[in-house]
C-alpha cells in the first residue's frame, strides 16, 4: 500500500519535473501552423528538426556560441587551477592566521552579488574591459570561496605520509601539489568543473551588465535577444535556442551525476 | 648526538613554510582584494555620494539612505514585493524538497532515476527556464490554462494579472529546487537506521518518529536550507527580469531589479549602491536572526558522530 502510494507519488512529481523539457523539445519541432493551434497539438504531424537551423541563422549565433566557449573554457581552466592551489595551501601548512584567514573566505559567500555588481562594473570600466569578455574570465583565475572549501575538504581526507614519502624523495611544495595532489583531486576536480562550467554557461546578469555589442554576446544573451522580438511565429525557434543551450549543462550533468551525487550523499567515489 | 641535524631541519623548514603557504594562497588573498573587498569599500563610498556614471560626482552624506527610507515609494513597494516572495517561496522551497527528499528516501527501486529528474532543472540556465515558463503560462496557447480548461477551470491570465504574477514566479523558481532537494537528502541518509530501529521496537508510531527523530537530526540541514533560501529569494533578479519585466503593474518589481535599474538605466550609482548596501544589510540580519533563533529549535548530535553514526 504505502509503496504503491510512494511510486505514485513520484511518477506524478518526476513528470512535473521533465514535462516542461518535453514540451519545449515538442514545440520547437512544430510546423508554424500547428504552434497556434488550440487545442495545442501534443504531437507534431511531422517533426520539423530543420527548426534548429532556421533559428540558427535568425542571430549570429555561431559568434555567440564562440564567445560562450572562450569564456567557459578559460574560465572554467583558471577555476580549478586557482582553487586547487589554494585549497592545496590552506589543507597542507600551519601558518600564522590560517585559520583566520579560511573563515573569512567562507564568509565571502555571504556576500550577495547584488553590492558586488556596481562596484566591479566601475572598476572594469577603468580598467577598459567593459564589452570585453574579461570580466567573464579574469576574476576565475583567483579562485572562488565554495570550489576551494571543497576542493581543500577533499585534500583533508588524503594521508599525510604521502605527502611525507614525496618528500623524502626531495619533491617540493609545488611538485607534491603537481605531480600528487592535483591527480589525486580529479574525482572532485570534476564536481568543480562541472559546477563552474554550469554557472558560466548558463550566467546571463554577468554578460548583461558587462557586454554591449552583438559581436561579444553570448548564448544566454542571444537567446534573450530572440525571446525579446519575438512573435507568436518565432516561438518555435525561441525553443530550439532554448533547447541547444540547455544541451551541455545536462550532457556535463548526466556525465559528471556519479560525482555530483556522490559528493552530496556522501559515499566514497574513490575507486 | 645529532642534536644539530635535527635542530636545524625543522627550524629550516619552519622558515621554508613562511613564505610558500602564501604563495599558494596568494591567487585568492589578490582576487579578494580586487574583486571582492576592494569593491565592497568602493561601494560603501559610492553610497554616500550623487555619482552619475557620466559627470561630477559630488558628495552628500547620508542622504541616498535618507531619501530611500523617507521619499521614495518605490524603495518600499519593491522591498514589499521581494519580502511577499520570501515569505511564499523560503517555506514551499524546503517544504517542497523536504517532501521529495523523503519519498527519495524510501526504499523503492528505481530512486536514481527520480533523482535525477528532480535534480534536471537546476542545472540549466534562468535565460531557458524562463523561455521555457513563458510557454507554459501563455494565456492563449498556454499548457497551463489548456490542462486547466479540461478539468473545468477558468484560465488564467497568470503573468497579465498582478496577483498572479508573483506565484507564477514561485513555481518556475520551484522548478530550480534540486539543490535543496539534495541537501535534504544528504541529512536523511546520514541519520543512523538505529535510531529508526530502537523507536519501532518500543513501539513508537511512524508520525511520532518523524517528528522525535526525523525533523531534530535533520534540523541543522533545514537551518542551511532556510538561510540559503532567504538569500537567493532577494536576489531574485533574472527571473523577474525576463518573464514579466517587473510587471504587470509593478506587481513583480523585485528589489534586486530596483537596485539594477537604479544602476544601469537610470545610471544613478550611487544612489543603487546604497540600497544594495541595504539589502547586505537585511540579509545578514535575516540570516543572523535565523541562526540566534536556531538554538531553540536545532538539534546537534555532538556526540553521536564520533561514536558510530559515521557507516551510513
Amino acid at each position: 500500500m504505502a509503496r504503491t502510494f510512494t511510486y505514485s507519488a513520484l511518477i506524478f512529481l518526476s513528470a512535473l519535473f521533465i514535462a516542461p523539457f518535453l514540451w519545449t523539445l515538442i514545440t520547437a519541432v512544430k510546423s508554424d501552423a500547428e504552434l497556434v493551434a488550440y487545442p495545442p497539438v501534443f504531437w507534431p504531424e511531422t517533426w520539423h528538426w530543420e527548426n534548429f537551423a532556421i533559428a540558427w541563422t535568425k542571430h549570429p549565433f555561431n559568434i555567440f556560441l564562440q564567445n560562450s566557449v572562450i569564456i567557459v573554457i578559460l574560465s572554467t581552466i583558471g577555476q580549478l587551477f586557482s582553487s586547487s592551489l589554494v585549497a592545496y595551501g590552506f589543507a597542507r601548512f600551519r601558518f600564522p592566521g590560517r585559520d583566520a584567514i579560511f573563515i573569512l573566505l567562507l564568509a565571502t559567500m555571504m556576500i550577495p552579488w547584488d553590492v558586488k555588481m556596481i562596484p566591479l562594473y566601475m572598476e572594469f570600466n577603468y580598467l577598459g574591459w567593459i564589452n570585453t569578455l574579461k570580466p567573464l574570465i579574469v576574476p576565475a583565475w583567483f579562485g572562488e570561496a565554495f570550489f576551494v572549501f571543497l576542493l581543500r575538504q577533499y585534500i583533508m581526507t588524503i594521508p599525510m605520509e604521502i605527502d611525507e614519502a614525496a618528500r623524502m624523495d626531495g619533491a617540493n611544495a609545488w611538485q607534491i601539489y603537481w605531480r600528487i595532489h592535483l591527480p589525486l583531486m580529479v574525482p572532485a576536480l570534476v564536481l568543480v568543473g562541472t559546477f563552474h562550467f554550469m554557472n558560466a554557461w548558463n550566467d546571463y546578469l554577468g554578460p548583461l551588465i558587462y557586454l554591449n555589442d552583438q559581436s561579444k554576446y553570448t548564448l544566454t544573451l542571444g537567446l534573450a535577444l530572440l525571446k525579446g522580438l519575438h512573435n507568436e511565429a518565432d516561438i518555435n525557434s525561441i525553443a530550439a535556442i532554448t533547447i541547444i543551450l540547455c544541451g551541455p549543462p545536462l550532457a556535463l550533468f548526466f556525465f559528471a551525476q556519479r560525482y555530483i551525487m556522490d559528493n552530496a550523499l556522501g559515499s566514497s567515489v574513490k575507486g | 648526538m645529532a642534536d644539530a641535524v635535527t635542530a636545524r631541519r625543522p627550524s629550516r623548514r619552519r622558515r621554508g613554510a613562511g613564505i610558500t603557504p602564501w604563495l599558494f594562497i596568494s591567487p585568492w588573498i589578490l582576487g579578494f582584494v580586487c574583486f571582492t573587498l576592494g569593491p565592497l569599500i568602493f561601494s560603501l563610498t559610492m553610497s554616500f555620494y550623487d555619482w552619475p556614471v557620466v559627470g561630477e560626482r559630488t558628495f552628500v552624506g547620508a542622504d541616498n539612505y535618507r531619501t530611500m527610507l523617507t521619499e521614495d515609494p518605490q524603495f518600499w513597494h519593491s522591498l514589499g514585493v521581494t519580502v511577499k516572495f520570501a515569505a511564499i517561496f523560503v517555506p514551499l522551497n524546503i517544504a517542497v524538497s523536504f517532501l521529495l527528499a523523503v519519498l527519495l528516501n524510501t526504499k523503492v527501486r528505481g530512486t536514481a532515476f527520480f533523482r535525477t529528474a528532480f535534480y534536471l532543472p537546476s542545472v540549466i540556465s534562468g535565460v531557458a527556464l524562463v523561455t521555457i515558463w513563458s510557454w507554459i503560462y501563455s494565456q492563449r496557447y498556454g499548457l497551463l490554462n489548456y490542462l486547466l480548461g479540461q478539468s473545468g477551470t477558468e484560465g488564467v491570465n497568470w503573468l497579465g494579472d498582478p496577483g498572479w504574477a508573483v506565484v507564477a514566479i514561485v513555481v518556475a523558481s520551484l522548478w530550480g529546487l534540486g539543490g535543496t532537494m539534495l541537501i535534504l537528502l544528504a541529512g536523511l541518509q546520514s541519520i543512523p537506521k538505529e535510531l529508526y530501529e530502537a523507536a519501532r521496537m518500543s513501539g513508537v508510531p511512524p508520525w511520532a518518529q518523524a517528528i522525535h527523530i526525523t525533523l531534530p537530526m535533520l534540523s541543522p540541514m533545514l537551518l542551511f536550507t532556510f538561510i540559503t533560501s532567504i538569500i537567493s529569494a532577494f536576489q531574485q533578479l533574472t527571473i523577474a527580469l525576463l518573464l514579466t519585466e517587473g510587471g504587470p503593474l509593478g506587481s513583480t518589481y523585485f528589489f534586486a531589479m530596483y537596485i539594477y535599474e537604479t544602476a544601469f538605466r537610470f545610471h544613478d550609482m550611487g544612489y543603487a549602491a546604497a540600497m544594495s548596501w541595504v539589502m547586505f544589510v537585511i540579509i545578514l540580519a535575516l540570516s543572523l536572526l535565523v541562526m540566534r533563533s536556531s538554538s531553540a529549535w536545532v538539534h546537534y548530535e555532538g556526540e553521536m558522530k564520533g561514536k558510530g553514526g559515521t557507516d551510513g
